[in-house]
């Protein structure tokens, strides 16, 4: 049984967290994640949530505490956001290395500089390669839904990765979103109590966990991360099979929205997607063949399930919320390209730092690949004219 | 004493179950040997047995025996680095340093 409630996607990240019995919570306040840190506190004072909460300084504590939590065997919470999730940075490789599958929502936001508040993905893209799976919601309903979906997936003996869920600040995190919130029981058969399949923090059974290790081995640990990451598509997959057993939503690494008969489609991420999909309703009314790709698991990259949504599709776009410096185009597009190998995959920028990626932008996007005017540089789709002449000051 | 290595040294072969990722169960040294890329190699045709290698090196890794059963000059290949000092000390040149097997066979 579910029940209907009105929350927004820091509310179903609480309730996700809560509903996997998290015993641990070591989550430092920012925005605009902050609503994480308040829920899971009053859950605790209500005792709703079985849960130590510490108060930590930093998202460096946030983190170590969360690792040496979950090594003494229990599920341990903590959530971040842009500069946080930057300064995280060093103890998420230990998560990873160490094969401790910690499940953090990330609520997306743009990283300095300029100072800003909103939305971008360049905070989680910064993380991209560094061990943790990744998975993109577009509405609370995800949101939560796919930290279950994290949570049986990281804690697999044939995967033990740390998993982000992310989603898109303000668009997702503070936006209010009717969902259908399962029932305890139903989530505890779905997500059994967590058995550790690796080392682990025990007096009794002491070890000297992530000790400096000889060049002789290290090369052979990240290829055991990178064999787990290689079964991570399937083991997904499984467990989204079952998710919809159980909770009767459908879940995929990628959702194609009218890709089959597309002659262009936009490859999106997050809060984007559905925008994308409203467009491509209007644009379809108005007789173009468009379609909307959208990628749910960034981490692993599907690239299978990419090649053969698009095997059909004459022209491709994709949308990175992210600028990739120094790169031709943004991070996103620079994989779908190599996926893709010598299909035209034109890179898009835009809805940084909040801006919205409305309608018309999409439209703009879908105009150039209709056209066939795709070109190995990437472009900035909402880019004001004035960009290089913004602060006039006296000479 | 121990020929070179030819595997990476890890007991984890003769174990049933393994952990995955940095973790020592068992409290030991690490063997520096496995630095090693380059290997000392004595003509004990030409060696006088005077010890000057063995008083050199900086790990102590070395030992000279003269006469018995066990003559030669022999190193524990477990923690020697292969920093080729005792080869330049050595008043009869009669070591050589040669290249770990596989590092350079093209």
């Amino acid at each position: 049984m579910s029940s209907r409630i009105l929350t927004d996607g820091n509310g179903a990240a609480s309730l996700g967290l809560k509903l996997a019995r998290i015993r641990v919570v070591s989550a430092y306040p920012i925005t605009p994640q902050s609503p994480i840190s308040e829920k899971l506190a009053d859950y605790v004072v209500d005792g709703t949530l079985d849960a130590k909460y510490i108060r930590v300084e930093s998202e460096h504590s946030a983190m170590s505490c969360a690792i040496g939590a979950q090594l003494t065997g229990v599920r341990a919470g903590t959530a971040t956001s842009s500069v946080g999730l930057a300064l995280m940075h060093e103890v998420l490789g230990v998560a990873a290395g160490c094969r401790i599958p910690i499940v953090m929502p990330v609520v997306n936001r743009s990283l300095v500089s300029p100072w800003s508040l909103w939305c971008d993905h360049q905070d989680s893209m910064a993380e991209r390669d560094g061990g943790w799976m990744q998975l993109y919601a577009e509405s609370a309903q995800e949101v939560l839904d796919l930290i279950l979906i994290a949570y049986r997936t990281s804690e697999d003996a044939r995967i033990q990765l740390p998993t982000m869920v992310c989603l898109d600040g303000f668009f997702l995190s503070h936006m209010s979103d009717a969902i259908f919130l399962p029932d305890q029981d139903t989530v505890d058969s779905f997500l059994p109590p967590y058995v550790s399949h690796n080392f682990h923090l025990d007096p009794d059974d002491p070890m000297f966990i992530n000790d400096l290790t000889p060049t002789s081995e290290f090369t052979e640990m990240r290829y055991q991360q990178a064999v787990a990451f290689d079964k991570a598509p399937e083991v997904l997959a499984e467990v989204m099979a079952d998710f919809q057993k159980t909770f009767g939503r459908e879940y995929s690494l990628t959702e194609a929205y009218r890709c089959d008969d597309a002659e262009a489609v936009i490859v999106t991420l997050g809060s984007m997607s559905g925008t994308g999909k409203y467009t491509v309703d209007l644009l379809r009314e108005q007789g173009k063949r468009v379609g909307i790709l959208k990628i749910t698991s960034f981490r692993p990259f599907p690239a299978e399930q990419i090649k053969s949504a698009l095997a059909n599709v004459g022209t491709v776009g994709v949308i990175d919320r992210s600028a990739g410096f120094g790169a031709q185009v943004g991070p996103v597009a620079t994989e779908v390209r190599a996926t893709l190998r010598g299909k035209p995959v034109q890179g898009f920028i835009a809805g940084l730092a909040g801006r919205d990626i409305s309608p018309a932008v999409f439209k703009k996007a879908f105009t150039r690949l209709l056209d066939n005017e795709t070109t190995e540089h990437v472009e900035w789709l909402d880019l004001k004219e004035d960009a290089l002449t913004l602060r006039e000051v006296r000479s | 004493m121990q020929l070179q290595h030819k595997e990476p040294a890890t007991d984890c072969k003769n174990t049933k179950r393994y952990y995955v990722g940095p973790v020592a169960t068992e409290f030991v040294a690490t063997k520096t040997g496995i630095w090693r890329t380059e290997r000392p190699d004595v003509a004990i045709e030409n060696c006088s047995f005077c010890g000057t290698c063995r008083k050199h090196c900086p790990t102590d890794v070395i030992i000279v025996e003269k006469d018995g059963d066990n003559r030669g000059v022999h190193f524990d290949w477990d923690y020697c680095k292969g920093c080729g000092i005792c080869a330049n000390v050595c008043p009869k040149k009669c070591i050589a340093m040669i290249p770990e097997a596989g590092a350079c066979d093209l």
